[in-house]
């Protein structure tokens, strides 16, 4: 492939997975069945002049593609000039036509591809690295920009990271077991700890030890929100994820652990929220990473036929979207439904609109640096009774 | 200097030598070469044409495309010397080489990182390199 004679597209992916296979200390490659590419996001012109000299291949192996900078299905929500929109429309133009998907998800295995356990892949997208990794048991190291379209175009991937044995062993234990069983039960409670613990992870692997159930959802959020405060791509929640039945099949006898007190948490929370403010809400954000079937249920229960006051965005994949069928019921008592891409990537709302609330950790986490938009963080039940009473609406009753 | 190259190429200047890993993705404007991470120590300094001195990579894996935006501009430092090697950005250097030919930014792990931050100037030459 490196000599040309498969074309320049694929050479070109080819110096690019050899390339990081020298800089990563990887020995050698090995073949991947599966590709998501986070490259369709626009970035700068760079992101399209690689794009554009892709075309004319087509990915070796099925791929699927995580939001881009637009929503085709309503489009009149982006903000963004003319001449970006039209670029990151020419994105998205090239990586359709060399065969990915025109799924602009971030959370394809909610219903377009389940990796099977042990099924090497290239994933990008922070989140769904983590998902594949730790829920499903399939194997991707921690890739982006370049490095994912680079393994679609050639089905190859270095022989590096977690993708390897030895790399997905837990290397610090957090200790939830003290923490009231109904905390543990809640969405928001996998949101802070999923801070917490990529905070004092950073590259390791954590495993959390003191949970009996949790859902894909509360999986979901955690992951997302430890893979944004450090660099998680993986974690164990012992009993409870694929490749850790027990401590002690993902971890060494004597391994370092964190007792996670439910002052952590509070004060996790307060760092989240600290600098907005609640007094100027403008907007409650919904659906980061995409929302799935059973949260697009939840908050239309929560609800209850009540409209909201708050501008709301609830962003999911158009895949989601569709299966579900509700959506006029939500639109009809006034919440706007995000498709293709999310609301803190994308010039949607106004950041004069004053201070938004989340459910999502990771929304608060990026969307002051990405759209200049600080974030109160809540449960989605503090969000939606907020976003009805026109005010700030917290449930302490939720955090103990 | 015992350099270690992951993108090789010819640079040389004065060393702007960071205290702290820096992520190019919400770290450094584009469009001017400017440190914007408001929790970055080297908050405003600017990293065009310096060879850059960092002991590692940090962040997001988006911020390979924005080191390559920073090459396609003209905003990248010259070269960058790492403590250990960094795969997110050897990536956006080694695709802007792929993309821009003529705007090289080379990228190597020194052997002796304090001896790099310490130095006022370095020449980053593949030809005189170890590794």
């Amino acid at each position: 492939m490196l000599a040309g004679e498969a074309g320049p597209q694929v050479a070109l992916g080819m110096r690019i997975v050899t390339g990081l296979a020298a800089a990563s200390g990887a020995r050698s490659l090995l073949d991947i069945s599966r590709a998501h590419i986070d490259g369709c996001l626009y970035n700068g012109r760079a992101s399209l002049d690689f794009a554009e000299r892709l075309t004319g291949a087509q990915v070796a192996v099925p791929t699927t593609l995580n939001v881009s900078s637009l929503d085709l299905l309503h489009p009149d929500l982006i903000q963004s000039s003319p001449e970006t929109q039209q670029r990151a429309r020419a994105l998205m133009d090239a990586y359709t036509s060399i065969g990915a998907q025109p799924t602009w998800t971030c959370a394809p295995y909610q219903s377009l591809v389940r990796p099977s356990f042990g099924e090497q892949i290239a994933w990008a997208e922070s989140s769904a690295v983590v998902f594949a990794n730790s829920v499903l048991g399939a194997r991707t190291d921690r890739y982006g920009d370049f490095i994912d379209a680079a393994a679609a175009i050639t089905g190859r991937a270095p022989a590096a990271g977690l993708h390897l044995d030895e790399n997905r062993r837990a290397e610090v234990a957090f200790d939830v077991a003290a923490l009231s069983p109904g905390l543990k039960q809640r969405d928001a409670f996998f949101a802070m700890l999923g801070l917490i613990v990529g905070t004092e992870s950073g590259k390791r692997v954590p495993a959390v030890v003191g949970i009996d159930e949790a859902t894909e959802d509360q999986l979901k959020t955690f992951g997302a929100a430890a893979a944004s405060s450090g660099s998680v791509g993986m974690f164990h929640v012992v009993g409870v994820t694929p490749e850790a039945p027990t401590l002690r099949d993902v971890a060494p006898a004597e391994l370092p652990t964190i007792t996670v007190t439910g002052e952590m948490l509070r004060t996790a929370r307060q760092q989240v929220n600290a600098g907005a403010d609640s007094s100027q809400l403008g907007s409650v954000h919904l659906g980061t990473p995409h929302y799935s079937i059973s949260q697009l249920d939840a908050v239309l229960a929560t609800l209850a036929r009540r409209a909201v006051k708050l501008d709301v965005y609830i962003s999911t994949g158009r895949d989601v979207l569709v299966r579900w069928g509700k959506a006029d019921l939500l639109t009809e008592l006034g919440v706007t439904i995000v498709t293709d891409t999310c609301t803190y990537v994308t010039s949607i709302v106004d950041p004069r609109s004053g201070s938004a609330m989340t459910d999502s950790a990771k929304w608060a986490y990026y969307a002051p640096g990405n759209i200049g938009v600080k974030a109160i963080f809540g449960s989605m039940e503090e969000c939606v009774e907020t976003a009805v009473a026109g005010r700030l609406t917290e449930r302490p009753d939720q955090w103990t | 200097m015992d350099l270690t190259f992951l993108v090789a190429g010819y640079a040389s200047g004065p060393t702007l030598v960071l205290d702290q890993p820096l992520s190019f993705w919400g770290g450094v404007d584009p469009a001017t070469g400017t440190i914007i991470d408001a929790a970055h120590p080297q908050l405003g300094a600017v990293i065009t044409g310096r060879i850059l001195v960092m002991p590692s990579g940090r962040g997001s894996s988006s911020a390979s495309s924005v080191l390559a935006e920073c090459i396609r501009t003209g905003t990248a430092p010259a070269g960058i010397v790492l403590g250990e090697a960094d795969p997110i950005v050897a990536l956006g250097a080694l695709v802007a080489k792929e993309l821009y030919p003529d705007r090289v930014c080379p990228v190597a792990v020194a052997a002796d990182y304090s001896q790099a931050a310490r130095a006022e100037s370095i020449t980053m030459d593949p030809n005189q390199a170890t590794g």
